[in-house]
């Protein structure tokens, strides 16, 4: 919404400086969004005339110009442009002005050896409009040695505030002034309603036909003016349209705009002469269409009302008019409509067919329904003002509906919801000024909001008014009490270990990446998603359409765009939700990461120490373990398997389970295939770890850590070498081995894994330390070789292999 | 007598010229060994007549422990210069550059940083931490907060949408974290105090929206706290999240169909350095909204608003983040490079408590 301030002194009588008004709209919620004040710029800008106009001796184009700056002073000025003449009143720039469309500072110039102290201006040259074939062209009584400026009527500050959608009332300069008079910024000038007699009925009938389906016109008011005379509307009301941004086309158009800005009551004005027979305002019908007085073509369908005449559409009610029906110069006989809109149904229409106009703006918001005939009047007495003719009464159709709403309110809801002590006589000024009744005395009274408020609802809204007026700054800043006194544990276990997990992949050299949420349509289906119920309706690209099923395909495109921009060796992760399904509980969290090329653990890259080889699925494992030891799963528990998601390379890949069914983490080397896809090159491992699935803790009875058991009596070592089978895992062998006498063993590694000659095709050979802790006494030869025996069984047979010979 | 001389002169001389510890031995039992020559010179002691053996017997004792010590000092010399030779030989070049350590090299993503920070001030103010999910409902996300139908916000312009589902519902991407906030009064007791960090979405691309962002939400709902509190809780959080000591606050009315009186808040801030710092000079930025907790709301949630009340705010944590840390363009946030992490990434270890501050 953008006003002038001058054209809000209309209004408001006052003597506060233009920052204190600034000031005041944005403490009582009229953000200020901008302030422009072209004066400023335009200061240095005189009003001159030309007073000889000679050809240059050196130049066709150019002419050598005297100019009286208005102290009869002529100065020599070289111009070029075709319209310079003896006898023009222009616009003078002297040397030392700076001039704003060509951003130079002027300086006494020699053009073709004729020197030239300053420039006659184009409007582009100021910035006030685009227009540049010639020089600007002032009427001859323009007051010479003035400033352009201030005769221009450019000296006027422009004022935009951003609206919020609950106030339709600001939607009126007269609106913001009686805001700012409640405010105590002046007073506010009440604006007089007088009703202009109809010289004769409306010959022009208007119905409202709507059928059983719901109305979308609450009343509609109309009255024919004849004989006026239609032409360029006067220059006050030319600059202040110009200023907010809007273009004057002749007076009856420009005093609808102008009543919509000043008064916030759109109206719409037909050319009578072109208008067949009566008005219907109905809903459209599906095959017509208008031609708007935008220039556009729109077709209507019954979800969206028109104003229609025997011969067609001619309106869309409340958004545009039409082309065909349109007021110009040669408008004679003019019909005024002011009507009322359904909120809703203007919403819905200027968002099917796409259309933005100042009157959709309002009408949308709610217009003030009691004003409907007195905007008429109002609007009438202006036509007959700037136009002439005479006035027919008024018709109208639908009734204006009552806006009265009465709230029981009492005072104290301002001290219990803002905090503020205030005295009842200051909350009744801020809400009579406001234009708001009150009826009662006592601690509760009854409010009635005026017509203008659609907004004002209940007891919270009043508090609102109050304050708005009062000032925030009047709430007192309150501690909030403390609830204990030390502050406990206020995470959640989920939030704990997300923290934990990210903490310490961090920790792993890892980045933390934050991807999108969705993702595209072919990787999700690759990583086992892309059901419809995770597909977005809109999605506002191909890339980004559908919810993620793994945080892997965005970590994997990560990496791959760090490499396109040449950092091939990167390690990522990230910590967020993923999405199985579209219920709650279908949203889990997971922790994952990337390695890419050779970021390792110990780093990337070559180095004289030792080159970092290329990453491989020991990297993810061991990520993995971290991550899962960090959030407190069971490590030394877990079971590896070989049954990893078809995205990880078969051979090179595992999961971690905490029993046969729960899955805590996955982890390996991305199968080529899915590289492929998804257009990456490896080696790229990867993991996830499944946040959620992990049990939750058991509640501690107490924080004691156990007994330390650290026998005195010295450990033995001895080593094993098994040969067996391919296919027999190392986890197999180790727990066969650490099963074997669970007292007295108590760790086992294994130490080397060899293949090759001494060893048959198919088998390798697997080499474990295991450690023996005796508890009680020293052990015995005997006793060790006892538990040597204990174990070759054990792990022979568990895994068919043989002790090494 | 002079046999003895002659004999300590070349001894002396041998010593003096062993360069290795064991040519050095070789002269020891060549002259103290069982054969040695000066055991030799010992054995004679016995045939010789008491006069001479008197004068004799002195001087060979003499002459042992002069060759005795003079070996030892040799020895000493010899080890100290092998251990010399040993330690130059040893010598590396100290100033190669080693790999830095993980723990050194890993980054924290600043929106988790700052979800941590947020964490710590307001954990210390008695607020838990609230979540909900990304996928709500049209009830959650927008009727029960008091959007009217046919809100803009509603439309296909603004909000994810997914397709119709089975039950004819039309689920969403949440546009704000507020449907915690219906979530958490309707399954929690009053006193509530929460916040709510949360991914958010809506239809929006440029330097300064993404179609995906983060929100946080505070919410108390009680019998008595008004605006006066909230105002207080925004004041703290301001100069303990930016860690200045002081700051300058501007409320302004505002609308949001959740809240009643809703505001607006902006923050004491100096753009003429051309970056924006908080807490001095005399420009606004604005922060956050605010409001008392609309009735409908409360009313939303099975509570009586004559009884229960209480305020919310929400701001991005993306922004205040941008605002703190000063990097210029959110679309990066989500961008994973690698130089970006790196750069306004934290350590891992760095966690920020309010004892030890927030950032280092």
């Amino acid at each position: 919404m953008k006003f002038t301030l001058s054209w809000l002194k209309d209004h408001l009588e006052t003597d506060a400086s233009l920052d204190d008004i600034v000031d005041r709209l944005n403490m009582i919620g009229l953000e200020v969004e901008e302030v422009t004040d072209r004066a400023a710029r335009l200061a240095p800008f005189r009003i001159a005339r030309v007073v000889a106009a000679d050809q240059h001796p050196n130049a066709d184009r150019l002419k050598v110009l005297k100019v009286d700056p208005g102290n009869g002073e002529l100065l020599q000025i070289v111009c070029g442009a075709p319209n310079a003449r003896a006898g023009l009143v222009g616009v003078l720039a002297n040397p030392g002005d700076y001039v704003p469309g060509i951003d130079t500072t002027l300086s006494v110039g020699k053009i073709r050896d004729v020197e030239s102290f300053g420039m006659m201006c184009s409007e582009r040259e100021l910035e006030i409009s685009d227009e540049h074939t010639g020089i600007i062209d002032l009427p001859d009584d323009a007051p010479v040695g003035e400033s352009y400026a201030t005769w221009a009527g450019l000296d006027d500050p422009v004022i935009e505030i951003g609206l919020t959608p609950n106030r339709p009332d600001c939607t009126a300069v007269y609106g913001i002034a009686r805001d700012l008079a409640a405010a105590g910024i002046g007073t506010l000038k009440e604006r007089t309603h007088h009703q202009v007699a109809g010289r004769f009925p409306c010959p022009t009938k208007v119905s409202l036909d709507f059928g059983d389906t719901k109305s979308l016109c609450k009343a509609f008011g109309l009255r024919l003016v004849r004989g006026v005379k239609n032409g360029p509307s006067p220059k006050w009301m030319q600059e202040r349209l110009i200023a907010i941004g809007l273009r004057p086309i002749n007076t009856l158009v420009d005093i609808t705009n102008y009543m919509t800005f000043d008064q916030g009551r759109p109206l719409h004005v037909f050319d009578a002469a072109k208008v067949t027979g009566d008005l219907v305002v109905r809903r459209g019908r599906a095959g017509e269409s208008i031609d708007g007085l935008n220039g556009k073509t729109y077709d209507v369908d019954d979800s969206i009302c028109v104003i229609a005449d025997d011969h067609a559409v001619e309106s869309l009610g409340g958004i545009l008019g039409g082309e065909i029906t349109g007021c110009t110069e040669a408008t004679t006989d003019v019909l005024i409509e002011s009507a009322l809109w359904d909120e809703d149904g203007i919403a819905a229409t200027g968002r099917k067919l796409g259309v933005n106009t100042d009157a959709r703006y309002r009408f949308e918001r709610g217009v003030d329904p009691d004003f409907m005939l007195p905007g008429l009047e109002m609007a009438t007495q202006m036509v007959l003002d700037l136009c002439g003719g005479e006035a027919s009464s008024i018709v109208q159709a639908g009734e204006v509906p009552d806006s009265a709403k009465i709230i029981d309110f009492p005072y104290a809801e301002v001290r219990r919801l803002a905090g503020i002590e205030a005295a009842v006589a200051e909350m009744t000024l801020a809400l009579k000024s406001l234009g708001f009744w009150i009826s009662g005395t006592g601690d509760t009274v009854k409010v009635a909001a005026p017509s203008w408020r659609p907004d004002i609802e209940g007891k919270a809204d009043l508090v609102e008014e109050i304050v708005r007026i009062l000032g925030l700054d009047r709430v007192p800043s309150t501690p909030l009490p403390r609830i204990g006194s030390v502050t406990s544990k206020v995470l959640t276990p989920g939030q704990i270990r997300r923290n934990r997990a990210r903490r310490a992949l961090a920790a792993r050299g890892l980045n933390e990446a934050v991807t999108w949420s969705f993702i595209r349509k072919d990787q999700a289906d690759h990583f086992g998603g892309g059901q419809p119920g995770l597909s977005l309706a809109n999605p506002i690209s191909t890339d980004m359409s559908d919810m993620r099923p793994s945080l892997l395909p965005g970590l994997l495109v990560a990496a791959q765009r760090n490499a396109d921009r040449g950092f091939p060796d990167v390690a990522l992760f990230e910590v967020g939700q993923v999405f199985a399904g579209d219920a709650p509980d279908d949203q889990t969290m997971t922790a994952a990461g990337v390695r890419r090329g050779t970021a390792a653990f110990d780093g990337a890259g070559r180095h004289w120490a030792g080159a970092s080889g290329n990453v491989g699925v020991f990297d993810a494992k061991a990520d993995t373990l971290a991550g899962l030891a960090a959030v407190g799963a069971p490590v030394d528990k877990l079971q590896v398997a070989k049954d990893a998601p078809a995205y990880f390379h078969p051979g090179r890949s595992g999961a971690l389970k905490l029993g046969p069914k729960t899955t805590l983490a996955v982890f390996g080397e991305i199968h080529p295939r899915t590289l492929a896809e998804l257009d990456i090159e490896g080696p790229v491992t990867a993991f996830e770890i499944y946040l959620d699935a992990l049990p939750q803790p058991k509640a501690k009875t107490s924080r004691t850590k156990g007994k330390l058991q650290a026998s005195d009596l010295m450990p033995v070592r001895r080593d094993f070498a098994f040969v067996v089978g391919d296919d027999v895992t190392a986890d197999a062998l180790l727990r066969a081995a650490r099963g074997a006498d669970k007292a007295l063993i108590s760790d086992v590694t294994l130490f080397d894994v060899y293949k090759g000659k001494g060893i048959a095709e198919d088998h390798k050979s697997l080499a474990i330390d295991v450690l023996l802790q005796p508890a009680k006494k020293t052990l015995t030869d005997e006793e060790i070789d006892a538990v040597g025996k204990k174990i070759v069984a054990a792990v022979e047979k568990a895994t068919g292999g043989h002790l090494r010979g | 007598m002079s046999h003895l001389n002659t004999l300590e002169t070349d001894l002396l001389s041998a010593i003096a010229g062993a360069d290795t510890e064991a040519a050095l031995e070789d002269i020891r039992v060549s002259a103290l060994g069982k054969k040695g020559s000066i055991s030799e010179q010992m054995k004679t002691l016995g045939k010789m007549t008491p006069d001479e053996r008197k004068a004799m017997g002195p001087a060979l004792n003499a002459l042992k422990t002069t060759i005795t010590d003079a070996i030892a000092a040799r020895k000493a010399v010899l080890v100290e210069a092998a251990l010399e030779a040993r330690l130059h030989s040893e010598s590396v070049d100290v100033t190669l550059p080693l790999r830095p350590s993980p723990a050194e090299s890993g980054r924290i993503h600043p929106i988790s940083q700052v979800i941590d920070e947020l964490t710590a001030i307001f954990a210390d103010m008695g607020f838990a931490i609230a979540e909900g999910p990304d996928i709500e409902t049209d009830e959650l996300n927008f009727t029960a907060l008091n959007f009217p139908e046919g809100h803009p916000a509603r439309d296909m312009h603004d909000t994810f949408f997914f397709n119709e589902n089975e039950e004819g519902e039309r689920l969403l991407l949440r546009t704000h974290t507020s449907p915690v906030q219906i979530r958490t009064m309707r399954t929690q007791e009053p006193p509530i105090r929460v916040i709510i960090p949360g991914r958010t979405y809506r239809c929006d691309s440029d330097q300064t929206h993404t179609p995906m962002f983060h929100q946080v939400e505070g919410l108390v709902i009680d019998n008595s706290s008004h605006f006066g509190h909230l105002k207080w809780i925004l004041e703290e959080f301001c100069k303990a999240f930016f860690e200045v000591d002081d700051i300058k606050m501007r409320f302004r009315p505002s609308y949001f169909p959740f809240t009643e009186p809703s505001m607006e808040v902006d923050i004491q801030c100096d753009r003429s350095g051309g970056e924006v710092r908080i807490g001095q000079g005399e420009d606004w930025l604005e922060i956050l909204g605010c409001g008392m907790v609309h009735p409908n709301v409360i009313r939303n949630c099975g509570l009586d608003p004559d009884e229960y009340q209480g305020f919310a705010w929400g701001m991005g944590i993306d922004r205040i983040a941008m605002l703190k840390y000063g990097m210029p363009d959110l679309r990066a946030f989500f961008d994973a490079d690698i130089r970006w992490i790196q750069h306004y990434g934290f350590r891992p270890l760095d966690l920020p408590t309010l004892f030890g501050g927030l950032s280092s």
